[in-house]
């Protein structure tokens, strides 16, 4: 019998005009860097730029979207273009759930944004865990 | 010579794969934050792909530079499909081809020596910053 070993997506909104979105991208590729074998991204404008192979990701794989601010690109995005996410994350509601104050710049990121990164990888981790789970 | 404009956009794609978007990213910041400030100014790159109002004035009312981490070329049709005109668009991987002494590495950020990579391309891409700012269409 095969054994399949289900890919979860993480897409991240990787957002370059706020650092929440320089947050997002470090923290989604933390968290992918940390789970190889279980976790699978795409670029997000890629639904838009790529063909159909791109556009089918979410009904490919279970995914959870990772946005730095209440527009949700991702989530959107995601749903507009591919299916609809498993779980959606927002990184302003991760930092106030550990009481984290956001980050304050764009790049080069460093000790100070720290725990910001691990609690918000550490969030998808959990997401992937539960959609693995109920997969 | 055309109408003056007071921002020049520069989008690098939101690659999350290949070093080539970090670079790309990297050197949209130094325009944005060093080399132009004031000037040159970016927008979430996601908000175009989600029809956001406000960003795609910005890219249909403005000259527009992107930067790309590969063939895909996710910035320069992103602009393209909300009705963007795309006045320069660069691949990333370019300036690593002529400062082949500059090898940028990292995925999620470049290390030191894709920072002197991009502030070498920031450089380059000035010019056009200028040109287009003034009116100078390519
Ligand atoms: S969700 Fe917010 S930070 Fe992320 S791309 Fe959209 S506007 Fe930018």
């Amino acid at each position: 019998m095969d054994i399949q070993v289900q890919k979860v997506g993480i897409v991240s909104c990787s957002g370059e005009e706020i650092p929440e979105g320089t947050l997002c991208r470090l923290a989604c590729r933390q968290a992918l860097d940390e789970r190889p074998g279980e976790t699978v991204t795409i670029c997000l404008p890629l639904f838009i730029a790529g063909g159909e192979e791109e556009r089918t990701f979410a009904q490919n794989y279970p995914t959870i979207t990772v946005d730095g601010c209440d527009k949700m690109c991702a989530a959107k995005a995601t749903e507009m273009l591919s299916g609809k996410p498993s779980k959606s994350l927002s990184i302003p509601e991760i930092l106030k759930k550990h009481g984290l104050t956001p980050p304050t710049k764009l790049r080069h990121f460093g000790p100070e944004e720290d725990a910001a990164v691990k609690a918000v990888a550490a969030e998808i981790a959990q997401a992937v865990d539960k959609v693995l789970e109920e997969a | 010579m055309g109408k003056k404009y007071k921002k020049v956009v520069v989008l690098p794609c939101s690659g999350i794969g290949k070093v080539y978007g970090a670079l790309a990213r990297e050197t949209a910041y130094e325009l944005v934050e060093k080399v132009r400030p004031g000037l040159a100014t970016l927008t979430c790159l996601p908000l175009l792909v989600i029809n956001d109002p406000e960003a795609v004035a910005l890219v249909t009312e403005n000259p527009v530079i992107t930067i790309d981490g590969c063939p895909k070329d996710c910035a320069k049709k992103s602009v393209e499909a909300v009705g963007g005109r795309v006045a320069k668009a660069y691949e990333a991987i370019r300036f690593y081809k002529e400062h082949k002494d500059l090898k940028p590495e990292g995925i999620a950020e470049v290390n030191d020596t894709g920072r002197q990579l991009a502030q070498v391309a920031a450089a380059e891409i000035a010019p056009e910053v200028d040109k287009l700012a003034a009116g100078e269409e390519q």
